[in-house]
């Protein structure tokens, strides 16, 4: 689950980790009386969107008068952000932050995350901040530092005084780098972070280090334990089929084909995917059932997939498992009739009384077609997609 | 012959008393899995599905002299669960939770790396030796005792590849699922040295998918370590970058766990790799002709 920046800098400023002043703004006119209370000569307008790239997309604005701030949040709210990370629609921006302008002096980078081969935190920094540290790791990763949090030994001074030399950063700064350090971690593990990216982490002229942006991303395996950040999701940010598909337990994920698949378990999910394509569809969708694959399951699912307009045929991929075939198959006779199901439909069952399961499909006239196996469910799926494509 | 597990192996239940934990455990008592016992807090002393009951791991391991757990209990429990059972010096746990939180697993897997203690999972369907023993969640009449050792990182995807080599007449000594998660406990390469060494295992399926580097470390481990016929297949071709695919750990993240890479490193090292999940059978069998 993704956080906005000013989520996250809220949780910045609770940790003790310097931010600059700032404040939310829904209207141009709170946008106005936010600049007015920061005081100040300059303020800059940010669009509070779940996507990087937001500076270059134009979501990210200068003003130098308190009306200019109202023309930008004007400008701003109740748009969409198309940035390079926003996906090709963008995203809404509902909120702006005005936050007072800093006098940077130098933009570092810095961020902690979980190192899935190190099997540890790991905190990277650069001096090469305010710019796509992809493409930094990519083309000078020797700009890139890193150091790895031992879970019975957190962060060593020897570890934040390597990073700080390594950033070229003075004494004092150090000292505060140090201390922005320990409080990030704290801040990490009590939110269950999977990342927290300061992207710049400033250098001001009066010689201070703050956080100038703050990205946190909280791990949605740890959301049962973490209320509070819970009730700072934004579904408004999120893919409104992949929001619903969540409510029902369901895994969800958009693409751009119109073979809808349905199945259960996420490695065989994608798998049938790669056979669509492989067979020469194309996927409109991710999407796992859970190992039950129950009736009321399987009818939220088809309503997830039929929300998109490009689906032409759906595949039902399920192998049985612990779980009876003909169970599953009542399941979805029941669901394609409740649902209304328009668009072709192919079933493939394997498991237990897989035989009951193929006739009951076969009998229920609801023009299911059976598939024998997986390879003749593509075969079977591909072509049915191409001829509704040509007849539509 | 067979990795791990056998008929030998007396296995507990940590979460016996649960919903998951009775469905789960009658069906591996049936199977012929010598379960015998399980553990839940606080019901110690009473009896379930035929089985003693303690509260502690401890106390269950000392009883029963069990060197197995398979624990079902839910995710906010199951680190502290499986450092119970290491702690108890259970010497293989198979932790079928899902949803386990990253940073648990952070502190169980430092904990682990100064134990003798071997962790399957967590988010796994367990391990199973055909005919012999069923540790976890998978369908036991699709296996059959054979020739293939199968490891993968998905569950159905997993019964794919075990259904295909059992209709090929193959047959399998052990099939481990290693999880889906981005941190777990036995990974490809252990499960490929154990199988690299059981004489019976004929031939290894390893079946991958998106996200982390694991596959292009099996891939050096065995160029280097193992002699016997590799079938791989490697799920999300068509998965888009940064959308995590159901499982937490199945996400491709600045570029890096393409399917593509993973094939591309598989074929290096000399595996016959399949782009067909729908092959794996087949192509098992033609590598053992």
């Amino acid at each position: 689950m993704n956080l906005h920046e000013y989520q996250a800098k809220a949780l910045f400023a609770k940790f003790g980790i310097p931010v600059p002043k700032g404040r939310v703004a829904v209207t141009p006119a709170e946008a106005i009386a936010a600049a007015e209370a920061l005081g100040g000569e300059i303020w800059i307008v940010k669009a509070q969107v779940h996507a990087g790239g937001r500076g270059k997309a134009g979501g990210v604005r200068l003003a130098r008068t308190v009306s200019e701030v109202g023309e930008h949040a004007e400008a701003l709210l109740g748009t969409q952000l198309v940035t390079h990370q926003s996906g090709p629609e963008g995203l809404p921006i509902d909120t702006v932050y005005v936050e007072a302008a800093a006098a940077i002096e130098r933009e570092l980078y810095l961020s902690l995350l979980v190192d899935r081969s190190a099997e540890r935190v790991v905190i990277m920094a650069s001096a090469a901040g305010g710019m796509d540290i992809e493409a930094v790791a990519a083309d000078t990763p020797e700009q890139i530092l890193t150091a790895t949090l031992h879970p019975a030994a957190g962060l060593s001074a020897y570890q934040a005084r390597a990073l700080g030399f390594g950033l070229g950063l003075t004494e004092s700064q150090q000292r505060e780098l140090a201390d922005i350090l320990g409080k990030l971690i704290k801040l990490f593990h009590a939110c269950d972070a999977s990342l927290v990216e300061i992207n710049p982490l400033i250098v001001t002229d009066a010689g201070s280090v703050v956080a100038l942006d703050a990205k946190i991303n909280i791990e949605d395996n740890a959301l049962f334990r973490q209320e509070a950040l819970q009730a700072m999701r934004d579904e408004a940010q999120e893919d409104r089929k992949e929001c619903e598909a969540r409510a029902h337990d369901l895994s969800y994920v958009s693409l751009d084909g119109n073979i809808a698949c349905m199945v259960n378990g996420a490695g065989l999910a994608m798998a049938t995917m790669d056979l669509i394509k492989l067979h020469g569809g194309e996927p409109a969708n991710f999407l796992d059932v859970g190992g039950g694959a129950t009736a009321e399951h399987v009818t939220a699912a088809f309503k997830i997939i039929l929300a998109n307009d490009n689906v032409k045929a759906i595949l039902v991929n399920i192998f049985g498992g612990i779980v009876r075939c003909d169970l599953i198959a009542e399941g979805i006779i029941a669901a394609v009739g409740e649902v209304g199901v328009k668009v072709p439909v192919v079933v493939r069952l394997e498991g237990t009384n897989v035989e009951r399961g193929r006739q009951l499909l076969a009998d229920s006239d609801l023009g299911i077609l059976a598939a024998d196996n997986l390879t003749d469910a593509a075969i079977k799926i591909v072509a049915l997609a191409s001829d509704e494509g040509a007849a539509a | 012959m067979s990795i791990l597990v056998g008929s030998e192996s007396k296995v507990i239940c940590q979460g016996l008393t649960g919903r998951q934990g009775s469905f789960h455990t009658e069906q591996c008592l049936d199977y012929g899995t010598q379960v015998v016992a399980g553990v839940t807090p606080g019901r110690g002393g009473a009896e379930h599905l035929g089985l003693p009951v303690y509260d502690t791991v401890r106390d269950a391991v000392r009883e029963t002299q069990a060197t197995v757990s398979m624990i079902y209990v839910p995710a906010p429990y199951a680190a502290d669960a499986i450092l119970e059972a290491a702690a108890a010096g259970v010497e293989l746990v198979v932790c079928i939770t899902e949803g386990v939180p990253v940073l648990d697993m952070v502190r169980v897997k430092a904990v682990l790396a100064g134990q003798n203690c071997r962790l399957i999972g967590p988010n796994c369907p367990g391990i199973i030796t055909p005919g012999t023993c069923k540790i976890g969640i998978m369908p036991g009449f699709i296996h059959t005792p054979g020739s293939v050792g199968i490891i993968s990182r998905s569950g159905t995807l997993t019964y794919e590849a075990v259904w295909q080599t059992t209709n090929a007449g193959l047959g399998q000594t052990t099939c481990i699922g290693i999880g889906g998660d981005q941190l777990r406990g036995m990974n490809f390469i252990d499960c490929l040295a154990l199988f690299e060494a059981d004489p019976d295992t004929r031939g290894i399926i390893l079946v991958g998918e998106i996200g982390g580097s694991d596959e292009e470390q099996a891939a050096e481990f065995i160029t280097s370590d193992v002699t016997k016929p590799v079938v791989a297949y490697i799920a999300g071709v068509t998965a888009p970058a940064g959308k995590r695919m159901g499982h937490a750990g199945a996400i491709i993240s600045a570029g890096k766990g393409t399917a593509d890479d993973k094939f591309e490193a598989l074929e290096r090292a000399g595996v016959t790799t399949v782009r067909s999940p729908a092959e794996l059978g087949s192509a098992m069998a033609k590598a053992l002709e």
